[in-house]
C-alpha cells in the first residue's frame, strides 16, 4: 500500500471533521482501556510479567540470529519450509511462487498486519489469484477497499451501517430486503457467506504472534476461529511473519500470551490460542499437506543495535493505539499507512522512511500513557524523540519550523535572556487580559487559540517564587 | 533464497556488532532451552489444591460462555450430550473423534443419538472430542491433533463438546507444555542409548510437537462491529464440556 504518512495533517482533519468515525473512535476509547484495566486489576502479577516479557524479548533479540537457525532447523525437522525475505517485494514472489506452484485460484487470509505491510493482497489480485479476507474486520474492510485502521480491529473506524452497506453491495445474491439491522446479522451473514470460501481455499496464510525456536512452531492467537478455518481445510498452510516474533521456548511464551490478551482486548485469555509445528503427520484426517514460513526483515535487522531496537519487541497488542489521545481523536487512517498510533509513529518511518513519515513522531503530546500500558514496556516517547531529533539533524522540517527551533533554543541556552522575556511577556499578556482573564485570540498563537481560551498570566511566575522560597529557606538555616 | 537467509543473518550479525556466537555461548542458550525454565507463574491456579483448583476450572470457563456440565463417570456421557443436545434444540446427531479414549463411553445406551466416527465435515452441527488437558488459570482447554483427534471436529461444526476428566485439570499453560513434552517427546529412560544433544527432533526423530495444539477459551467470537461481542463468528458458536469427575486429580 502506498504511503500517506507525509499527509497526516490534511488527514487527521478529515478525520476530525468526520461523524462517522468520530462516533466509532468514541465506542473505542472508553471500551479497550477500561476492559484492561478490569483484567490487569485481576492479575496482581501483572507488572511483574511485564517485566519478564521485556526480558524475553531483550534476550530473543540480543540471540536473534542463533534463534532463527533453530527455530528454521526444527521447521525442517517437522517438514515444514522457511523461506527468508529481506524485502516486502521477496516476500510478496515467495508467496506468489508458492500458490502458482500449487495452482490456487482461492486463498483464504487470516488477519496479518506483515501482510498488509507487504501489500500482499494486491499483489495476488495482479496475478489471478483472489485472496479473501476472513476476520470479520478485515473482510469488511476488504469489501471496502481500504486499510485497516487499528491493528486488532480492522474496521473499528466504521459504524453497522456502513458494514451493512458493504454487505448489501458485495452480497449481490442474497436478498437485497433483507434486514441488516445488528451486529448479530451481520456477524452471521459474514459466517455464512464465508464458510464456503474456507472449504474452496487452495492456500491458507496466516500471521503469527510468536514463533517458537525450541520446537519450530507458529503460534496464532485469535478469537473468530478464523485463522484456524483458515490453516487447517487448504492444502498449504503460508505463515508469514516478521523475524523479531521470535521466542526461545514455550515457556517463555506463555509469559508472553499472559500479557497478549489482557492488553490487548482486556481478555483473560483469547479464544483460540493455536500452536503449529510443520504440516499434516502419518494418520492425520486433515491438516495442510504443506507448511511454509516466509521470514519477513524489511528494515527489522537494521533496528538492532541501535536507538530503536526496543521497538522490535512490539507484540502488537495495540494498548498503545487504543490509550493514544492523538490516535482517539484522528483514527487510523490519518497516520497514512498500516501501523498507526505510537507503535505506528516509531515503526513507519523505520519502514517507509522519516521522508515519508515524519509527521507521526510529531503527533505526540507525550502525555507518556502509551509507554505506561505498553506490555513489554517499549519507551515509545523517547523514541519518537529520537526521530524528532534526527529530522531536525537531517534538515527534514520546514525552513521556518527550522528557525522558530533555532531562536527557542538561542533562548533557552541563556537562562537571564529567557527570563528576562519570559517576564515581561508574561507582564505584558497579564495586563492586556486582565479584564477578561483570558484571551480569545493572539499572534502567532491562531492555531492554538482557534479551538480554545488562552488563559491570561497571573500574579508571579514560578521561577521568581521558586527563588524567594529558596533565599528565605537559606535565611532561616 | 539462501542469499537472502545469509543477507538477513549477517544484518543481524552486523547490528549486534558480533560474529557469529562462540560455542561456548551457543552452548548456553541451549541449555536455556533444554532446562525449560519457567517464567512467573501466576499464584491464582498455582497454589490451589485440586478440588479449588477444578472449581477456578470451571467458574473461568463459564466466565466466558463455555457452559461446563459435571458427571461422575464416563458412562453418563450419552445421557448428558443427549439431554444437552435436547435442551440447546439441536439435532441427536455428532461427529465423535476416532480416538480410542471415546471408545469405552456407551452409545449404544442412547439408541436414538447418530453417532458417526472421524473427521468433521462441512455438513456436521455436532462434534465431540476428547482433550489433553484443562487450565484452570483462565478456563482454557488444550486439544492436540493426531489421527484420533483431527483439528476440524474443533473448528467446522456450530456445537463443539469436549470430555475433560477431573484429573486432567492442571494449574498453569506450563503445566500444560510438561504434559505435551511427556506424551510426545519422553524423556530417554535409563539405559536407553543417548540420543544426540541440541538435536531438534524428539525421541525417534519425530517432531517435537503434533502438528496442531489447539488452546481453546470458550466459543468463537468477535467485537469487530461497534465492539459489540458476538459468539459464533467462524468456529463454533457453543463450547460445551462434559467434566467427568471418575478419579481424583493425579497433578
Amino acid at each position: 500500500m502506498q504511503p500517506t504518512s507525509h499527509s497526516f495533517p490534511a488527514n487527521a482533519r478529515a478525520g476530525l471533521a468526520d461523524p462517522i468515525l468520530q462516533t466509532a473512535l468514541g465506542l473505542a476509547r472508553t471500551g479497550f482501556p477500561q476492559r484492561r484495566q478490569e483484567a490487569i486489576a485481576r492479575l496482581p502479577e501483572f507488572e511483574e510479567l511485564r517485566e519478564q516479557g521485556r526480558a524475553i524479548k531483550d534476550h530473543a533479540l540480543a540471540n536473534l540470529d542463533f534463534y532463527l537457525e533453530l527455530y528454521e532447523r526444527n521447521v525442517t525437522a517437522a517438514g515444514g519450509q522457511v523461506h527468508w525475505a529481506r524485502t516486502a517485494e521477496e516476500a510478496r514472489a515467495t508467496v506468489l511462487a508458492i500458490c502458482r506452484a500449487a495452482n490456487a485460484k482461492i486463498v483464504t487470509k487470516g488477519k496479518s498486519m506483515v501482510a498488509e505491510e507487504i501489500a500482499l493482497n494486491d499483489h495476488l489480485e495482479q496475478n489471478g489469484i483472489t485472496p479473501v479476507e476472513t476476520d470479520l474486520g478485515e473482510y469488511i474492510i476488504q469489501l471496502r477497499h481500504e486499510p485497516p485502521s487499528h491493528i486488532i480491529a480492522p474496521a473499528i473506524h466504521l459504524m453497522k451501517e456502513q458494514v451493512a452497506d458493504a454487505f448489501r453491495e458485495a452480497h449481490t445474491e442474497l436478498d437485497p430486503a433483507r434486514p441488516l439491522i445488528d451486529p448479530r446479522a451481520l456477524c452471521d451473514e459474514a459466517r455464512t457467506v464465508l464458510r464456503p470460501r474456507f472449504l474452496a481455499a487452495d492456500v491458507g496464510i496466516t500471521g503469527a504472534n510468536f514463533l517458537v525456536a525450541e520446537t519450530g512452531s507458529s503460534i496464532i492467537v485469535t478469537n473468530e476461529g478464523n485463522g484456524d478455518l483458515t490453516q487447517i481445510l487448504p492444502r498449504i498452510h503460508i505463515v508469514i511473519t516478521g523475524i523479531e516474533k521470535i521466542v526461545p521456548t514455550l515457556e517463555d511464551a506463555a509469559t508472553l500470551l499472559r500479557l497478549l490478551a489482557r492488553s490487548a482486548t482486556g481478555q483473560e485469555f483469547s479464544s483460540y490460542t493455536t500452536i503449529s509445528t510443520g504440516p499434516r503427520r502419518p494418520g492425520d484426517l486433515d491438516g495442510p499437506e504443506e507448511y511454509h514460513v516466509v521470514l519477513l526483515d524489511n528494515g527489522r535487522s537494521a533496528l538492532l543495535g541501535g536507538e530503536f531496537q526496543d521497538m522490535l519487541r512490539c507484540l502488537r497488542c495495540a494498548a498503545c493505539l487504543n490509550h493514544c489521545p492523538v490516535y482517539a481523536a484522528v483514527g487510523g487512517h490519518a497516520y497514512g499507512w498500516v501501523y498507526p498510533g505510537p507503535m505506528g509513529a516509531v515503526l513507519t518511518p523505520a519502514l517507509v522512511g522519516l521522508g515519508e513519515a515524519g509527521h507521526l513522531p510529531n503527533a505526540s503530546s507525550f502525555c507518556g500513557r502509551c509507554e505506561s500500558v505498553c506490555p513489554v514496556k517499549i519507551p515509545l516517547p523517547k523514541m519518537m524523540r529520537h526521530w524528532r531529533e534526527r529530522e531536525f539533524a537531517w534538515r527534514l522540517n520546514p525552513p521556518v519550523y527550522r528557525s522558530g527551533l533555532r531562536l527557542w533554543a538561542a533562548l533557552a541556552q541563556r537562562p537571564a535572556l529567557y527570563h528576562a522575556l519570559a517576564g515581561t511577556a508574561s507582564r505584558v499578556l497579564g495586563w492586556a487580559g486582565q479584564l477578561r482573564g483570558r484571551f480569545r485570540s493572539l499572534p502567532f498563537a491562531a492555531g492554538w487559540t482557534a479551538v480554545r481560551d488562552m488563559p491570561a498570566p497571573q500574579g508571579r511566575s514560578f521561577q521568581s517564587l521558586w527563588t524567594e522560597q529558596q533565599r528565605r529557606s537559606e535565611r532561616r538555616r | 533464497m539462501s542469499a537472502a537467509r545469509d543477507d538477513i543473518l549477517g544484518g543481524i550479525r552486523r547490528a549486534l556488532r558480533r560474529g557469529p556466537l562462540s560455542a561456548d555461548q551457543a552452548a548456553e542458550l541451549t541449555e536455556r532451552i533444554a532446562a525449560h525454565r519457567r517464567n512467573l507463574v501466576p499464584a491464582r491456579a498455582a497454589a490451589l489444591d485440586p478440588a479449588a483448583r477444578i472449581d477456578l476450572f470451571v467458574a473461568m470457563a463459564e466466565e466466558v460462555q463455555t457452559t461446563v456440565a459435571r458427571v461422575s463417570s464416563e458412562l453418563d456421557i450419552p445421557a448428558e450430550v443427549a439431554r444437552y443436545l435436547a435442551a440447546e434444540n439441536l439435532p441427536a446427531e455428532l461427529v465423535v473423534a476416532p480416538d480410542q479414549s471415546l471408545d469405552a463411553i456407551p452409545w449404544d445406551t442412547r439408541p436414538l443419538l447418530h453417532i458417526r466416527r472421524g473427521r468433521a465435515e462441512a455438513q456436521d452441527a455436532v462434534s465431540l472430542t476428547p482433550c489433553l488437558a484443562g487450565v484452570a488459570e483462565t478456563g482454557t482447554l488444550m486439544l492436540a491433533s493426531g489421527p484420533g483427534t483431527p483439528t476440524t471436529l474443533n473448528f467446522l461444526p456450530d456445537t463443539h463438546i469436549v470430555v475433560l476428566h477431573a484429573g486432567q485439570i492442571v494449574a498453569s499453560y506450563e503445566d500444560g507444555w510438561d504434559l505435551l513434552r511427556a506424551r510426545f517427546n519422553p524423556p530417554p529412560q535409563a539405559g536407553e542409548v543417548d540420543r544426540p544433544t541440541g538435536g531438534p527432533e524428539g525421541a525417534d526423530g519425530a517432531p517435537l510437537l503434533p502438528r496442531t495444539i489447539n488452546l481453546i477459551t470458550g466459543p468463537s467470537r468477535t467485537g469487530d462491529i461497534e465492539q459489540r461481542i458476538q459468539l459464533g463468528a467462524h468456529g463454533p458458536r457453543r463450547l460445551h464440556i462434559v467434566l467427568v469427575e471418575d478419579a481424583p486429580s493425579q497433578v
